[in-house]
């Protein structure tokens, strides 16, 4: 890989929020809250170093770098900025700045604030990673920390039942999609032979064409619909909202979840333009977009009606991403950057009104503006944004939407119909979530609410202004974002053009009739709410409690299963094993006819008669003895007497080791079967004992077969020379067994030897539970 | 099987064993024997020690849990793996040096750290169920 010029600053970038969440818990603890200002430096420079790239990613530029990972699996640690991963990588870090500031502010005095601050500054590190990774085992990589990460700061008030459920269930959702994804990768690699994304995008047809393209689709799409909340797998995102404010505002709304939505714009040029894309992508996002704002009507908790919200623009970016054509992907660029920012936002502004009024529930809030005037801004200033109104970023996003998607045929009328009532339904909940506190009659809440401070307005502030700004000098964002972005998605150079002045024309018609749909829907939206509230009452299932009976449903499974497997006879136990092991020997070699020869019989010494006699003795005592202490200890003869039938074909460290392994197994057996206390002799019925005499004999027959079978396949004396050779030069040593055991073969034996400690540690445990269930089973019966 | 000359005898043959498998053990890299070996063979003196004369005497005389051993050991053939980073070569690299000692010249290597670690983790874990099933025939 060639060297790139600024390849180490980057490659420290993309370290620093690691870094920073390693000293995040010291600093806290120095500086308490105040903290959060130096913490934001790190995501700030970060952002300055990205906006590094803006002119050269602006003249048509991809950076491509990395360092070797496993060369010898060619998997490299890499990256690509392009205008696709510039703009995330920008919205990351510029709101991960204003976040880090915003949670110094609103988890002050928080006995964990540090532990906060490190999740999230892991999260940031985690996304950022995401979106400028270009080895796929790099996005995957970063793909699952985010889904860890994002369990960390969702079950962050862990005490609490209702966080730790909706922590499992986000991280049990998007970790399947992400293992989906995984597989999907894969099948990419196998279909394109690439192992990068900058790869795939320099071949895109090849994917297309391939006839893996169905599987990849299906398993990318399970990565992708998982993590960006899509129907029918919404229903962990609004769960999510257990989550502190600020994790809310950054990870489900501005950033994680618009990952699926980021891997769907980044694979669009390589496997987007077929029927199958064109029609899974819209139909999945409709559908998404009209559920989910019906459910935003139905709540009346700030940040869950914000959360549907989310659900129903991930919809809507999905839709105008799978459309197909330049204009739609130009929207949806155009959305993506104005619903970060005014997502982000109003979350914040939600995260504010709770801390200072502490309620979020809209029916108790109300003439807050008086006291809180800076907080009322941002939150207008957002709700304009979601509204689509002129003079902010959400109106260019929307007339976009509405130019791309038109009447053209039945298909995109019937989008076009889709998008209008979910934006129309979304401007009415946005301007609920930004009006109902603020204006009316002044309501007692459960604080006394006046304005927050400024580490906490700042950041939606902050984001409407530069939404406004945005869209003031729009030809310098559309250069400078838009733009790149949209070549990026589209695989082909492209230019926007629209801007605050609106053309007259169908969509501006359409862009009037949403808004005032939108009024309509605000007006009535209590109305609204009694009547979906009705409705899901009589619907009474949902996915969410999909999840929990599939849950409970493998739970249950489970215990069946062991019910059945687990029958707590040992005797049972060791028959299944057994016949499994004489089963997995002897089916091969019948069912491929690889039946050893007739052997030539070998010449056999006196002495060797000698110790084999012993060994059949040793037989012919286990099974003539009385009881079980005699059997173990004559089962030793025979052991015994393989040992030195080892040593005297010349293998003492194999003869060595048997003795020992013989000795130690009589002494712990003997010792065993006095713990189990069992009756001395065998009083199993002649049937058991002959299906135990039977497996045995079969178990015997299939090894002496298999051993023979593997003596006659021609010895590849290869690596025995190549040892035997280079033990002594290489290795300093003589014997070439021990060699190979610490030397050529280390890291196994590493292995081994920490497998023989934890069974042992285990077999321990088992020793000491023993005795107290038998107390305690004493003193039942004694009871 | 606690007789008196069971009892009597058998400090000296753990003695013995116990010396036995050191021996085997630092031999192992040039004749059959080495830590896997060793382990046994020690594991089995302890054994004998133990049916002979009782778990506490054993458990005085090791000193340490045998487990606490054995993780020892684990930790042992671990950093002798780790110490080839400070050469910058692979994990797990054999590292030799000579070294003198009371004037006879000794190989010394990471290898044998690494045996030794087997023979601990051997030792310990073997012990340590011995023993503790041992304990229960008293109990």
């Amino acid at each position: 890989m060639d060297v790139v010029e600024g390849q180490l600053i980057t490659a420290l970038i993309l370290a620093l929020p690691f870094a920073g969440a390693l000293v995040a818990p010291v600093l806290v603890r120095w500086f308490g809250h105040n903290a959060a200002w130096l913490l934001a430096l790190l995501p700030l420079a970060a952002f300055v170093h990205f906006l590094g790239f803006l002119g050269p990613v602006a003249a048509g530029e991809t950076v491509v770098a990395g360092y070797p990972w496993i060369p010898s699996l060619g998997v490299d640690f890499s990256w690509l900025i392009d205008g696709l991963s510039l703009t995330f990588a920008l919205l990351i870090t510029g709101i991960g700045t204003l976040i880090v500031l915003y949670s110094g502010g609103y988890l002050k005095g928080h006995p964990h604030q540090g532990r906060f601050l490190s999740f999230m500054l892991m999260f940031m590190g985690s996304m950022l990673g995401l979106v400028v990774a270009d080895s796929f085992l790099t996005l995957f990589v970063f793909w699952e920390l985010t889904s860890i990460t994002s369990f960390l700061l969702i079950g962050f008030d862990h005490r609490r039942e209702a966080s730790r459920r909706a922590a499992l269930q986000a991280l049990v959702v998007t970790g399947l999609g992400g293992l989906a994804l995984l597989a999907g990768l894969l099948v990419i690699r196998a279909a394109t032979g690439a192992g990068a994304m900058s790869e795939l995008l320099a071949a895109p047809d090849l994917l297309r064409d391939s006839p893996l393209y169905l599987a990849a689709f299906l398993l990318v799409l399970g990565g992708a619909f998982t993590k960006s909340a899509q129907f029918p797998f919404h229903f962990w995102l609004p769960n999510a909202m257990e989550a502190p404010t600020p994790v809310s505002a950054y990870l489900h709304s501005a950033t994680m979840v618009k990952a699926g939505v980021y891997l769907v714009m980044r694979l669009n040029p390589a496997m987007g333009d077929t029927a199958l894309w064109e029609t899974v992508l819209p139909v999945f996002g409709g559908t998404t977009l009209i559920v989910g704002t019906l459910l935003a009507v139905r709540q009346t908790d700030l940040k869950l009606m914000l959360a549907y919200t989310t659900v129903a623009s991930l919809g809507l970016l999905v839709m105008l991403t799978g459309f197909g054509n330049k204009l739609a992907v130009a929207a949806a660029v155009l959305y993506l950057v104005a619903h970060s920012l005014f997502k982000g936002g109003l979350f914040m502004v939600a995260g504010l009104v709770d801390h200072e009024s502490g309620t979020r529930d809209i029916t108790r809030l109300g003439g807050l503006m008086r006291a809180m005037p800076i907080t009322f801004a941002a939150a207008v200033l957002g709700a304009v944004s979601m509204g689509g109104l002129p003079p902010l970023f959400g109106f260019l996003a929307k007339e976009e939407m509405y130019a791309a998607l038109g009447f053209a045929d039945g298909w995109s009328t019937l989008f076009t119909i889709v998008a209008v009532v979910g934006n129309a339904l979304m401007f009415a909940v946005g301007f609920a979530v930004a009006l109902k506190p603020f204006l009316g009659e002044k309501v007692e809440t459960p604080k006394h609410a006046h304005e927050g401070p400024a580490l906490m307005w700042l950041g939606p502030l902050t984001l409407g202004l530069v939404a406004l700004a945005a869209a003031l000098w729009s030809q310098t964002s559309h250069r400078f974002v838009t733009d790149p972005m949209t070549s990026a998605v589209y695989g082909e150079p492209a230019t926007v053009t629209i801007s605050l002045i609106p053309h007259v024309g169908m969509a501006l018609y359409l862009s009037i009739g949403t808004v005032a749909l939108g009024i309509l829907a605000y007006l009535a939206l209590a109305r609204g709410r009694a009547a979906m509230a009705a409705t899901l009452a009589a619907i009474g299932w949902g996915p969410d409690r999909g999840f929990d009976q599939a849950v409970g449903g493998t739970v249950r499974l489970s215990y069946a299963v062991t019910r059945v497997v687990q029958s707590g006879r040992l005797d049972y136990y060791m028959l299944a094993t057994f016949a499994v092991f004489a089963l997995a020997l002897l089916v091969p070699m019948l069912a491929f006819g690889d039946l050893p020869t007739q052997p030539r019989f070998p010449v056999i010494a006196f002495y060797e008669w000698t110790i084999i006699l012993i060994a059949a003795f040793g037989l012919w005592a286990v099974l003539r003895a009385r009881n079980r202490l005699t059997a173990i200890v004559s089962l030793g003869i025979q052991g015994l007497a393989l040992a030195v039938l080892f040593m005297l074909l010349g293998a003492p460290d194999l003869s060595f080791t048997q003795f020992m392994v013989e000795t130690l197994s009589v002494v712990i057996l003997a010792l065993v079967m006095t713990r189990l206390r069992l009756s001395p002799a065998d009083h199993r019925p002649t049937p058991e004992k002959l299906t135990g005499m039977a497996v045995a004999g079969v178990c015997g027959l299939a090894l002496t077969l298999i051993l023979l079978r593997v003596t006659q396949i021609p010895f590849d004396g290869e690596l025995s020379a190549f040892f035997a050779e280079h033990a002594r030069v290489i290795a300093h040593g003589r014997n070439i067994v021990n060699v190979i055991i610490v030397d050529y073969r280390a890291l196994d034996t590493l292995g081994e030897i920490a497998v023989v400690m934890v069974a042992g540690l285990a077999i321990l445990a088992l020793v000491r539970i023993r005795p107290r269930r038998r107390r305690d089973a004493a003193a039942q019966t004694e009871g | 099987m606690r007789t008196v000359i069971f009892r009597t005898v058998a400090p000296y043959l753990t003695s013995l064993m116990l010396l036995f498998s050191v021996f085997v053990l630092l031999r192992g890299h040039n004749e059959p024997g080495g830590g896997f070996i060793g382990g046994l063979i020690a594991a089995s003196a302890l054994a004998i020690y133990g049916i002979a004369c009782g778990v506490a005497p054993v458990r005085r005389a090791v000193y340490f849990h045998p487990m606490a051993i054995s993780g020892f050991g684990l930790l042992m053939a671990a950093l002798s793996g780790v110490f080839s980073i400070f050469f910058q070569v692979p994990l797990l690299t054999g590292l030799w040096a000579k070294v003198s000692f009371l004037g006879v010249e000794l190989d010394l290597s990471t290898v044998l750290f690494f045996d030794i670690g087997v023979y601990l983790v051997v030792v310990g874990s073997i012990t340590s169920i011995a023993l503790a099933l041992e304990e229960r025939e008293r109990a």
